[in-house]
């Protein structure tokens, strides 16, 4: 619970911050908010009790879900120093703090509902994590595109939200019950129960951008600001991943058999249509937002065993997924910021100029890509093992297809990057110190994450699955 | 009992150096590199002396072994649950050893090369891979295991590569550093093919399970064989055949005399000290499976090493580069340890060729590393490889003189310097198993007398030579290694090695056997008498006998032509048999597959881009068949 309470206690510390800084003085709130966000993280870490309930059981907490609140807590916390730039600009100084309000908003919102016991709960939690976030994606409201994102998100989400809704109506119809434990107690398997599941699960599919939920997807990460996009494809996909797998694995194991056919079938068709869109894009955050489709394909790939190993690579490979593509978008921002450009072709020869920058986004791409020796090639390889460890083996063998194609995509960039040509390349700047620690942090933890096997090992200790 | 786990830390540091210097050491200037290099390799230094007079003297010995100690282990990967690759430390008698020498040396030539690269391009840069080198060599000494050796095995040979290519601007340089990675690469092939096939019968990568003479490794010495041999055989010939390509044994000796384009620094510390006695190290960890299951595989050791002793020693006496002739002096002196470990048997005095060779080994890094500093002062001043230039340097060169002498001494086996002794053991142990191989030896002995002090009396005596500027001295920091070289060599042959170093940890009785010592010892004077007469002063002699013998001088002089009978089988034979014939399979076939499967891709992504139309209610719509699609098909077609 503490991680709800203090971000709750932060959010209106820094309403109040708000009111008792002067317009001019604004910016500060900055230090004020990343400070107190990085206190909520680290104390997020501290061991305490981690196992109990309140609210009669709507709200549970495991070990497990403290886990998940901690990883979403670090990619926030890179998230939030990466958006510094940005909300220094003149037209974001005056809602600095309406930025991280609902920043908080919505993390309070995804730990309740991770941590949650009750269907009701995780539906609140659920929208609490949906509607901040359309707020936030149309902050640039003077912007056509950034407005346009925001009304189709809040659209969209409401559409699948009724989905949902509906699906929990047949499902508390048939059974009884909203808990968790009572559902999974009760459920027979019948065909209303699976019908309530299918919607259920083109809800949460909403969420995580399964093909064919996912069409939201390129439109609101292209017209969000960058930060949000990143914010999006991360931290809100991590979270209702991470949400579902609890669910998939605690609540519905009697109907193991169709869950893992219904994402046999939606994992193949997300990584394939991810990767086919993702090879003709030329905006960069469209192409990372195909690319993070094709991603969500490959997650669902590990969920499918329903083993202990299966939710441990999950986790894992969100950890991974966070520090590779928050990198990624750690450089599209840093040079959306200083120059305005976002396309793949304004990257031509972009070694020449920012080699750092050039590395950074390399490193992060075949860490996305899953390139040995780097974090994303374990990520990856846990994930298949998980699924070929149930006999998955078709399965794992698209998906390692899928690989190669995504290899292709992402070398373009790199390949923008190193060996093209440009008459007119992005000129060489330093980006600011937050920036450049943000980029470090994820670079660090690329590697890290990577070779520490120590930290696959923790995951996979609390992790549980049948 | 001691808690070693602090001996991580001889790992961490250099690493931690590696990173920092490559990053960072532009920015804070040659000197401070230079000085933070050299430092944090002083520190580990003196960890590696306290952890060995711990070691040796201060940890109770069970049943007079000196037992192996696993320090630090974690697992890495879990492949089954069986078989796992862990990093670890281990610590024995001859990891500890190693960790002596090589912090030793590498400290000698971190001090040397602060005053031997001042003012090059890259200064930092060559710190940098210095502690990268020392890194990777450290992690491969205290392996705990097979697999974490060839990571580190590997690392080496990066880290050679990235130093002998140090000067890339040079094309010689650049063709070195690439053709010892790829004749080493080639060798490491081998290498893997063994611990695979190892590790695949005994389920396992840990040296102390493998070594154990009631493992299973030495358990399976009788088991499935193939062509005559035993599996465990084969595997331990593929594992050596990595140890010959990094020691530069024949056949895979070519790279070494090129890697001599390296800065002399980094042939003192990789190419005479301590990478190329790796292949030793090696045979050393696996030797109770060599001696106890694998004979067959010990005498491939044994005569592999004797050979390319013999070899080498006659190429050397031929080669005017004095990098050259210490190259091919390396190649022979390893030549004797592994032959050394190939007529060595297991426990007590059985295992005296075991203790012999790592006696020499540890000598020889000693005094090699003098050789090759020594030989860097000596280019440092007249500005040139070539003996032939050189003559008379005695007088302006006082300190290096005396020290290379001392060297050359050591080298030949004259008491009581360090080489006589563990030359004697070598020697006696040869002549106990095997008077072929021994004679062999007992001629290599006088030849490797010869060519040193054919080296010695051309750079030093010799001809008066006149310099374009005076030869000056070398600066302190360069004098300083030397003069501490040179006391290593001179005592280190005092050290009790048949009471610390041993094949099965328990110290046994050895003595210097007058009957091999005496007529060694008198080779060796006859080697450096011949040497004294042919260069003490410019003779005729050499031409002489070099016209008498036109053919076979020539022959070694161009090394028996391998490198050109290598490069025969590679382009004429491999290039455009095979490599052709697959690069246009490679071209045509797969490169089209690949194409077109590319095209298909293209093609479709064009296709289906209309469902991105930006409409939402398309996206409605598609949300919504897609939920009753997938509720028709998991309740009415696919519900089994």
């Amino acid at each position: 619970m503490r991680h709800e309470l203090l971000l709750a206690v932060a959010a209106m510390l820094i309403l109040i911050a708000e009111i008792f800084t002067s317009p001019a003085r604004r910016k500060s709130i900055n230090l004020f908010a990343i400070t107190l966000f990085a206190i909520i993280t680290i104390a997020g870490f501290i061991p305490v009790k981690p196992v109990g309930a309140l609210f009669g059981g709507m709200y549970v907490s495991t070990n497990v879900a403290t886990l998940m609140k901690n990883i979403l807590n670090i990619g926030v916390l890179l998230i939030l120093i990466q958006s510094v730039t940005w909300l220094k600009k003149d037209e974001n100084a005056d809602r600095v703090s309406e930025y991280f309000m609902l920043i908080m908003s919505t993390l309070i919102g995804m730990d309740f509902m991770i941590s949650a016991g009750h269907f009701l709960m995780f539906y609140i939690g659920l929208e609490l994590a949906t509607i901040p976030v359309a707020a936030l994606a149309a902050f640039e409201r003077y912007k056509n595109k950034s407005a346009e994102a925001g009304i189709k998100l809040i659209l969209t989400s409401s559409l699948s939200s009724g989905i949902l809704l509906y699906g929990l109506s047949m499902i508390y119809g048939t059974t009884g019950s909203l808990y968790f434990y009572e559902v999974s107690r009760l459920f027979t398997g019948s065909s209303l129960q699976i019908l309530g599941f299918i919607f259920f699960f083109a809800g949460m599919a909403f969420k995580i951008s399964i093909v064919p939920f996912h069409l939201w997807t390129a439109d609101v990460y292209e017209g969000a600001p960058v930060n949000i996009t990143s914010f999006l494809s991360v931290i809100s996909k991590g979270a209702a991943i991470f949400i579902f797998v609890i669910i998939l694995y605690s609540v519905f194991p009697v109907i193991m058999a169709t869950w893992q056919k219904t994402i046999l079938v939606t994992s193949i068709l997300t990584m394939t249509i991810g990767n086919l869109f993702a090879i003709r894009q030329q905006n960069i955050k469209r192409f990372l937002a195909f690319s993070s489709i094709s991603q969500a394909g490959y997650i669902l790939v590990g969920m499918i065993g329903g083993s202990q190993l299966g939710m441990a690579s999950v986790i894992y490979y969100i950890l991974v997924y966070i520090f590779s593509n928050l990198g990624a978008f750690g450089v599209v921002i840093a040079i959306s910021n200083a120059t305005g450009k976002e396309n793949i072709d304004d990257y031509n020869g972009l070694y020449k100029t920012n080699p750092r920058l050039s590395l950074i986004m390399t490193l992060a791409l075949f860490s996305l890509a899953g390139i040995p020796p780097v974090a994303g090639f374990f990520g990856k390889f846990f994930l298949f093992a998980a699924a070929a460890e149930k006999g998955f083996y078709f399965l794992v063998l698209v998906a390692v297809f899928n690989t190669i194609i995504s290899l292709y995509y992402y070398l373009l960039v790199v390949k923008a990057m190193f060996i093209n040509k440009n008459d007119d390349p992005i000129t060489s700047f330093r980006s600011d110190f937050p920036t450049r620690s943000a980029l470090l942090i994820c670079v660090a933890g690329i590697f890290i994450t990577g070779f520490a096997s120590v930290i696959f090992e923790v995951i996979k200790e609390i992790s549980f699955g049948n | 009992m001691i808690n070693f786990t602090y001996t991580v830390w001889i790992l961490v540091i250099p690493f931690l150096m590696f990173i920092f210097l490559g990053l960072a050491g532009h920015k804070i200037g040659p000197k401070l590199s230079g000085l933070l290099g050299t430092g944090a390799l002083a520190v580990i230094t003196a960890l590696s002396y306290i952890t060995a007079y711990y070691y040796f003297f201060a940890t109770p010995k069970t049943a007079e072994t000196f037992k192996a100690i696993v320090a630090a282990n974690s697992t890495w990967l879990q492949l089954t649950d069986k078989l796992h690759i862990d990093l670890g430390v281990l610590l024995d008698p001859i990891s500890v050893m190693m960790l002596i020498v090589v912090t030793t040396v590498s400290l000698m030539v971190h001090i040397y090369s602060t005053g031997y690269m001042k003012g090059e391009r890259g200064y930092e840069r060559f710190f940098a891979f210095l502690s990268l080198f020392t890194f990777s060599m450290l992690g491969l000494v205290i392996a705990p295991n097979i697999f974490q050796m060839y990571i580190f095995w590997e690392l080496v040979g990066v880290s050679s590569y990235l130093l002998i290519g140090f000067y890339y601007e040079k094309p010689s340089a650049v063709a070195a550093s690439k053709k010892a990675f790829i004749v080493t690469r080639f060798a490491d092939l081998g290498f893997l093919v063994g611990i695979l096939l190892l590790s695949f019968h005994t389920k396992t990568f840990d040296f102390i399970t493998l070594t154990d003479p009631s493992g299973p490794a030495i358990a399976m010495a009788g088991g499935a064989s193939f062509m005559g041999l035993s599996v465990i055989t084969w595997s331990m010939i593929f594992v050596y055949m990595g140890g010959v390509g990094k020691s530069a044994m024949f056949p895979f000796h070519i790279w070494l005399p090129d890697a001599m384009e390296g800065p002399t620094p980094v042939s003192a510390l990789i190419h005479a000290a301590t990478m190329v006695v790796a292949g030793v190290y090696l045979v050393a960890r696996m030797f109770p499976v060599y001696a106890l299951a694998a004979p067959v595989a010990l005498n491939v050791v044994a005569y592999v090493g004797a050979f390319s002793s013999l070899f080498a020693a006659i190429i050397a006496c031929t080669q005017t580069d004095i990098k050259r002739v210490l190259a091919y002096s390396t190649i022979s002196q390893i030549g004797y340890m592994m032959l050394a470990l190939g007529v060595s048997g297991y426990g007590g005095h059985e295992g005296l060729g075991y203790m012999a060779s790592m006696f020499h080994l540890f000598t020889h890094a000693m005094f090699k590393a003098l050789l090759f500093l020594g030989a860097g002062a000596i280019i440092h001043a007249v500005h040139t490889n070539l003996m032939t230039e050189m003559g008379g340097l005695r007088k302006y060169l006082p300190i290096t003189h005396l020290t290379f002498l001392i060297a050359c001494l050591t080298i030949a086996g004259i008491p009581p310097f360090s080489g006589f002794f563990s030359k004697d053991e070598i020697l006696a142990a040869a002549f106990n198993h095997n008077k072929f191989l021994f004679a062999v030896e007992y001629a290599v002995a006088g030849l490797t007398a010869f060519y040193m002090f054919r080296l010695y009396f051309n750079v030093f005596w010799g001809k008066e030579t006149q310099y374009n500027h005076t030869p000056h001295e070398a600066p302190f920091s360069m004098t300083i290694p030397l003069i501490i070289l040179a006391l290593a060599s001179m005592f280190t042959g005092f050290i009790p090695f048949n009471k610390l170093v041993t094949s099965n940890g328990q110290a046994f009785e050895s003595g210097i056997e007058w009957g091999v010592a005496i007529p060694s010892v008198l080779i060796g004077l006859l080697g450096i008498g011949i040497a004294f007469i042919m260069y003490r002063k410019e003779t005729s002699i050499p031409e002489k006998l070099a016209a008498t013998f036109k053919y076979g001088y020539k022959w070694a002089y161009n090394k028996f032509y391998i490198d050109e009978l290598y490069i025969f089988v590679t382009k004429k034979i491999i290039f455009r048999y095979i490599s052709e014939p697959i690069a246009w399979f490679d071209r045509h076939i797969i490169d089209g597959t690949m194409n077109s499967i590319a095209t298909v891709t293209q093609v479709i992504s064009f296709r289906i881009r209309k469902f991105q139309s930006g409409q939402l209610q398309q996206y409605a719509f598609v949300f919504v068949s897609g939920v009753i699609l997938l509720s028709v098909l998991m309740i009415y077609v696919w519900y089994w």
